[in-house]
């Protein structure tokens, strides 16, 4: 099997998915660029014109207003957001539009629409460009919302994505992008709603989103290592529909559970996975449940606040061991 | 206006077309006037947001659509779905909030839904619906197909950054979709001249590269031809075009009343424009012309009265939603 990077994978994704149904198409701005999306699109547009794949105006809310509509009509368009930040103008259409229309008109017309939006911290970027919403998309009901962490997953989550038929929010992050993995050439699936046990242990569960498996991987290591605390790494992949089965039968074999998610905390993925756990998995606790996450702060610039601000493996380290002693 | 007709009637527009415009308005004259009676005696619940007194818009661009183009409306709706050929007993089931409604139960008032005849939708979010128009239109260009699309919204929601940017989209692609600009001269209860810096809608079109209209929306044959030519050229693929209809609604801008009770605006300018109904200017036409006769139309009107009436029946007849079904459709299975 051939070992690609992130970027590459989705890539893979985008280019059999034009090349196997006509109807896909691929807009958003930067998809004709050669850096602005991460090199994600480097060679669409030569090979299925730019009728396929077209670089839009930043008129974010028209064009995604558009591709809701370009939807309806039977299309398939995968849309993209080269930041999350962006995409707030485009709420309207998303949430009031591409969410509720399959509930609104009965069940009828759906919108086959993915929304793929990256997440691009750090950089000395600050508050406008550094944004991670998988939160607030999570709590939409008639969005689906997954967050690939390898290149394997990024590529099958798109298929996935693009072919469900309803409007999938596809969140990944530009610190994923130059990461390798085994690929498979052919086209497949990772299906929406099922994660995966990225690392067997049997002291503590914790559960991360998107980049933050990598650093849990990497806390699990360490604690193995130094501690001798032994780490289960569950990696969701889709946040929405949620793999809760896999998050509390792991909490049942550990009895402690530390969700890790880089975005802000209050009313974040970590609220919910804790509130799923206090109110399904709470006889199974030995230990409160433990949220690693952005403070509840805007993103700042300079890259000495941005340290303390991102968390890293040492923080999940940090919070795995007062986890523990308890 | 004789000399139009005439040349209707020997050119692309025969009798019949004319009598069929007369019919679709009179059939969302009555059935408006049905739901205002209804939401009076609190039978319908939903809000509602009738279309009397604009019945020519509707009524005037649908009669050049194919089944296969497109429609997307707004909260005031009830109009252009059954312009475009949605069914009245669906409908009415729908204000009734009943599982055989159009959205089955799901929609309301301003959730209307009739794929089969290619009444895609209505959202109730002004200016919502207009890129979903342009988006429609997208899809046709890419397959190449000659379908058209359309969309109907108010003054209100060229106040609407989706307004601009959608005319922008579709300019520059030249895509095959109608922007129908219903100028009823209220956003809700706010004068045009109060909302617009400039209150030329139609002059906004040069800016995006299309061909603008400001035509008297009350006079059908006027909305039929101007609607007939633009999209005609969208099919041949000549681009998108805005239609600026100046009209009026009778009533208030949701429910039965008229807003003179309110201050809102005075008798005298409704009274105005209730001489210039749309319906009756017709009907003195089709009898100036002979094309109908008074008992012609004595027998058209209660055939639609009966239609009207008969769809309050089977609303009030059929049943609700089951409880069960309260999370159906949340998602499209796979």
């Amino acid at each position: 099997m051939a070992v690609i990077q992130f970027s590459q994978a989705i890539n893979q994704a985008l280019y059999q998915l034009l090349e196997k149904d006509p109807e896909v198409f691929l807009i958003g701005q930067g998809v004709t660029s050669p850096w602005y999306v991460g090199g994600t699109t480097l060679g669409l547009v030569d090979r299925f014109g730019a009728e396929r794949v077209f670089d839009t105006p930043v008129s974010e809310n028209g064009v995604t207003g558009a591709a809701v509509g370009a939807a309806l009509a039977g299309a398939k368009p995968v849309l993209v957001f080269p930041r999350l930040d962006f995409m707030y103008y485009a709420f309207d259409q998303l949430i009031n539009h591409a969410a509720n229309w399959h509930y609104m008109f009965g069940g009828q017309l759906s919108v086959p629409l993915t929304i793929w939006g990256i997440v691009n911290r750090g950089g000395e970027q600050a508050a406008q460009h550094a944004q991670s919403i998988q939160a607030m998309m999570m709590h939409v009901p008639g969005l689906k919302v997954v967050m690939p962490s390898t290149p394997y997953d990024a590529k099958g989550l798109m298929v996935s994505a693009v072919t469900d038929g309803n409007p999938v929010m596809y969140i990944d992050e530009r610190w994923l992008y130059q990461t390798k993995g085994e690929v498979p050439e052919e086209m497949y699936k990772v299906p929406l709603g099922k994660g995966v046990v990225r690392r067997e242990g049997s002291d503590v569960t914790v559960v991360a989103t998107s980049y933050m498996v990598l650093e849990a991987l990497k806390a699990a290591e360490a604690l193995a290592k130094e501690e001798h605390i032994d780490v289960e790494v569950i990696d969701p992949r889709s946040i929405k529909p949620l793999d809760k089965q896999l998050l509390l039968s792991s909490l049942k074999k550990t009895g402690r559970f530390v969700v890790v998610d880089a975005a802000w905390q209050t009313g974040g993925v970590g609220a919910e996975l804790s509130a799923i756990v206090a109110s399904e998995g709470f006889d199974y606790l030995k230990a409160p449940v433990a949220r690693v996450s952005l403070p509840d702060a805007p993103a700042p610039s300079s890259s000495v606040l941005e340290k303390v601000y991102y968390p890293t493996s040492k923080t999940i380290i940090k919070k795995v061991k007062e986890t523990v002693v308890r | 206006m004789q000399k139009k007709a005439e040349k209707q009637r020997q050119s692309s527009s025969p009798q019949d077309i004319l009598k069929q415009l007369y019919r679709t308005m009179l059939r969302i004259r009555l059935f408006e006037e049905k739901t205002a009676e209804l939401v009076q005696k609190n039978e319908i619940l939903c809000p509602s947001h009738l279309y009397i007194g604009q019945e020519a818009v509707a009524t005037g661009v649908s009669a050049s659509l194919r089944k296969d183009d497109y429609v997307f409306s707004t909260h005031r709706s009830h109009g252009h779905y059954i312009a475009k050929g949605g069914d009245l007993n669906a409908l009415m089931a729908e204000l009734y909030g009943k599982v055989t409604g159009c959205s089955r139960g799901r929609g309301g008032s301003m959730h209307l839904s009739s794929p089969e005849v290619g009444f895609i939708g209505s959202s109730a979010i002004v200016a919502g619906s207009i890129p979903l128009a342009v988006g429609a239109a997208l899809a046709f260009s890419l397959r190449k197909q000659d379908r058209v699309s359309v969309a109907f919204f108010g003054d209100g929601a060229v106040n609407e950054g989706t307004w601009y940017e959608s005319m922008n989209i579709a300019g520059l692609r030249k895509l095959p979709v109608i922007f129908v600009c219903e100028n009823n001269l209220y956003s809700t209860h706010m004068p045009v001249s109060e909302c617009l810096a400039d209150t030329d809608i139609h002059r906004k079109a040069e800016t995006f590269g299309m061909s603008g209209y400001r035509i008297d929306g009350n006079n059908v044959i006027e909305v039929y031809e101007t609607a007939k030519k633009a999209i005609d050229a969208a099919r041949r693929g000549e681009g998108p075009a805005l239609i600026e209809c100046m009209t009026y609604r009778w009533r208030g801008h949701v429910g039965p009343n008229y807003d003179i009770e309110k201050g809102l605006r005075s008798k005298e300018e409704l009274d105005e424009w209730i001489a210039k109904c749309p319906i009756d200017r017709l009907e003195k036409q089709l009898l100036q012309q002979g094309l109908l006769t008074a008992s012609e139309i004595q027998r058209i009107r209660s055939e639609l009265k009966k239609a009207v009436d008969d769809s309050a029946v089977y609303a009030k007849k059929s049943p609700y939603p089951d409880e069960k079904t309260l999370l159906d459709n949340v998602f499209k299975e796979s």
